[in-house]
């Protein structure tokens, strides 16, 4: 069974020229001790599906799911009370922002003693203990002073490792990284992604990252999940992904990578835009850009096996060309 | 062809106040930096935040003036008064949501420059606006459209077409796709390199991704705290970087391929303080070679494998 299992997620936002769906009918699946990472441009609702798990949308947002069980706990039917006790404990979120998701009135100590104090039953002493325990493990030199150091004193790198010190101090059993190094430097990314890799393996944690980064997804990742405008179109372990992308999406977005390019010039780019809120295509929501769209992508897109990486397609790729011969067309953007 | 930009070894200091009593500190945001732009070629700026790039930038731009050294611009001194000069050299910024002004619609936006720095007519003015939008892949009915009906691509190609209004000779590029989407990051690529070949532009090309560095320049520098530690062409450097920090932070940019295990250069700790720059080699606390000298001296750049190198231990 799997530790977290969400099926036909839909988050709409009333907005006022109408309702808005950022999730689309989205499925995930984590299994304990994994590391899923979710890819996708902006808008594509991989944040605001794992926002909505945690429930922290705004009140204007509606969220709908068929299934949204974790741990073997309905968190559909749960009433608020319990569901704060998981969430925090054993579902825990670092953010984008180390800087900002920092409370700037208080000192990071305090932080981290706050949320041991709501989920454990510790005393003042052991919590302030167990506080420079885990910033120790997390590699922030001297805890001891750090302790009283207010989040302003501490470069981003350092925020983020408090950030993770505060969602590792329950031990989560699943830990949501929303982009957590894209505001960091290369080399400062490099230790952040090695300590989550690390508090992974002692902590016996599973991990939802959530990034755009194709070479992060490739370093930490064991299965990846695609989405695109709100909706899930791929899901594959991380090499197959890499090696045989199904979706067209998918392809198009790995071959813009400038690494993968051969030789300087031109890189091959996906022409047009993700649709917004008032030109969502009918069908398939990739048909407008897409290379290989017929005219049956523009009524509905069929969900493919498991043998195609769960592509939301009607002409999934093998090897780089649709498996039923269709032929690329010339697009008009 | 000859060099359409000179510098040699620029510096730029701050004063930064410490209190009613305290002596203002000296902050050395750019430490002896030299180079030489080529039109229709690029130079890459690569390094982390506080490393200088951005502060080279308005040096070159011409926003602030060199502390010393020396910077020529098509054969003539750049000083901050010459006007003509200045339209010589153009920028694009980053975040291409606040670089446009949200009240002015994109014709405004593109015949500003020639307003203030031509006699041009209004009706030149709205032709070559319209001829530029064309250039840049903006169709003719976005002229009376404001920033905020566009996307991120599509406003970085408005921000591209504003700096060729005067047809400069250099283009500074400060991370002009950083905050792009992946797919959109190579359309903005493309146009940069096609518009590169159509007027012989020499690009500045101030990045962190080092992915985006190896497509696109022909020539890297490499800094690390004010100072240059690695310039040679792309390739050589890519190909075997020679000093520690570049080893570092290549191996620290992530590969999109999952089956590649690679020898990781651990970096220790991080980026000192700009206040308070170690001494000797600025390197030396997080290097992971480092002898007791580099501690003493500020290596000298010196030729190794056909790229400048900073660095006493490499070879």
């Amino acid at each position: 069974m799997s530790l977290l299992e969400i099926k036909n997620l839909t988050v709409s936002f009333d907005t006022v020229s109408g309702p808005f769906r950022a999730v689309d009918g989205v499925d995930l699946n984590v299994d304990g001790r994994e590391i899923l990472s979710i890819v996708g441009e902006s808008g594509s609702g991989k944040s605001v599906a794992m926002l909505a798990l945690m429930g922290l949308l705004p009140e204007t947002a509606s969220v709908t799911a068929d299934v949204m069980r974790f741990d073997g706990k309905d968190l559909l039917t749960m009433s608020d009370k319990d569901k704060r006790s998981i969430i925090g404990q054993d579902i825990a979120m670092i953010f984008q922002e180390p800087m900002s998701s920092l409370n700037p009135c208080f000192t990071v100590g305090f932080q981290i003693g706050e949320m041991l104090k709501r989920h454990t039953r510790l005393g003042r002493s052991e919590r302030k203990a167990r506080a420079i325990e885990l910033m120790r493990a997390v590699g922030i030199p001297s805890p001891e002073q750090r302790l009283s150091a207010y989040p302003h004193q501490l470069s981003g790198g350092m925020s983020q490792r408090v950030m993770i010190a505060m969602s590792a101090s329950c031990r989560p059993k699943l830990l949501i990284a929303d982009e957590p190094t894209t505001a960091l430097d290369v080399t400062i990314q490099a230790q952040i992604l090695d300590l989550l890799r690390d508090l992974c393996d002692e902590f016996d944690m599973a991990l939802v990252l959530i990034t755009h980064d194709m070479g992060v997804v490739a370093q930490m990742a064991h299965r990846v999940q695609v989405q695109y405008a709100g909706q899930k179109v791929e899901e594959q372990s991380v090499e197959d992904l890499f090696s045989d992308p199904h979706h067209p999406y998918t392809a198009a977005l790995l071959s813009a990578l400038p690494e993968r390019a051969t030789g300087r010039g031109h890189l091959p780019s996906i022409p047009g835009v993700v649709p917004g809120q008032f030109d969502r295509p009918p069908g398939c929501l990739f048909e407008p850009r897409c290379a290989y769209a017929t005219a049956s992508c523009r009524i509905n897109a069929t969900p493919q096996g498991p043998e195609m990486g769960y592509a939301l397609c009607n002409h999934p790729l093998i090897n780089g060309a649709p498996a039923d011969g269709t032929k690329a067309r010339e697009i008009t953007a | 062809m000859s060099t359409v930009l000179q510098a040699t070894d620029l510096t730029r200091t701050y004063e930064v106040k410490r209190g009613l009593f305290g002596a203002p500190a000296l902050v050395r945001a750019l430490n002896g930096v030299s180079f030489d732009l080529t039109p229709g070629k690029t130079l890459a700026v690569v390094g982390e935040s506080g490393c200088g790039k951005s502060t080279l930038a308005r040096l070159v731009t011409m926003i602030e003036e060199p502390s010393s050294g020396i910077l020529t611009i098509d054969g003539k001194p750049a000083v901050h008064t010459d006007t003509d000069l200045r339209r010589t050299v153009q920028i694009v910024f980053q975040n291409p949501y606040g670089s446009l002004n949200p009240r002015q619609k994109v014709g405004a936006i593109l015949e500003e420059p020639l307003k203030v720095n031509t006699r041009d007519t209004a009706e030149t003015r709205r032709q070559k606006a319209r001829a530029m939008m064309e250039r840049v892949g903006l169709r003719p009915e976005h002229y009376d459209r404001y920033p905020h009906m566009f996307s991120g691509g599509q406003r970085q190609r408005i921000a591209i077409a504003r700096a060729l209004m005067l047809n400069p000779k250099i283009l500074v590029l400060d991370e002009p796709v950083s905050a792009l989407d992946l797919s959109i990051q190579a359309q903005v690529l493309n146009l940069l390199i096609d518009l590169q070949a159509e007027f012989g532009l020499a690009y500045l090309f101030i990045s962190h991704d080092l992915s985006v560095v190896k497509h696109i320049a022909d020539e890297v520098m490499v800094m690390y705290l004010g100072r240059p530690v690695e310039s040679g062409p792309a390739e050589t450097v890519f190909a075997a970087p020679k000093h520690p920090y570049t080893q570092a932070l290549l191996s620290a940019t992530p590969v999109a391929d999952p089956t590649r295990k690679r020898e990781r250069v651990q970096l220790e700790g991080e980026l000192p303080s700009p206040l308070n720059i170690p001494s000797g080699c600025a390197f030396h606390p997080r290097c992971p070679i480092a002898i007791p000298q580099c501690a003493e001296a500020i290596p000298p750049e010196r030729l190794v494998a056909g790229r400048q190198v900073a660095c006493i231990l490499a070879e």
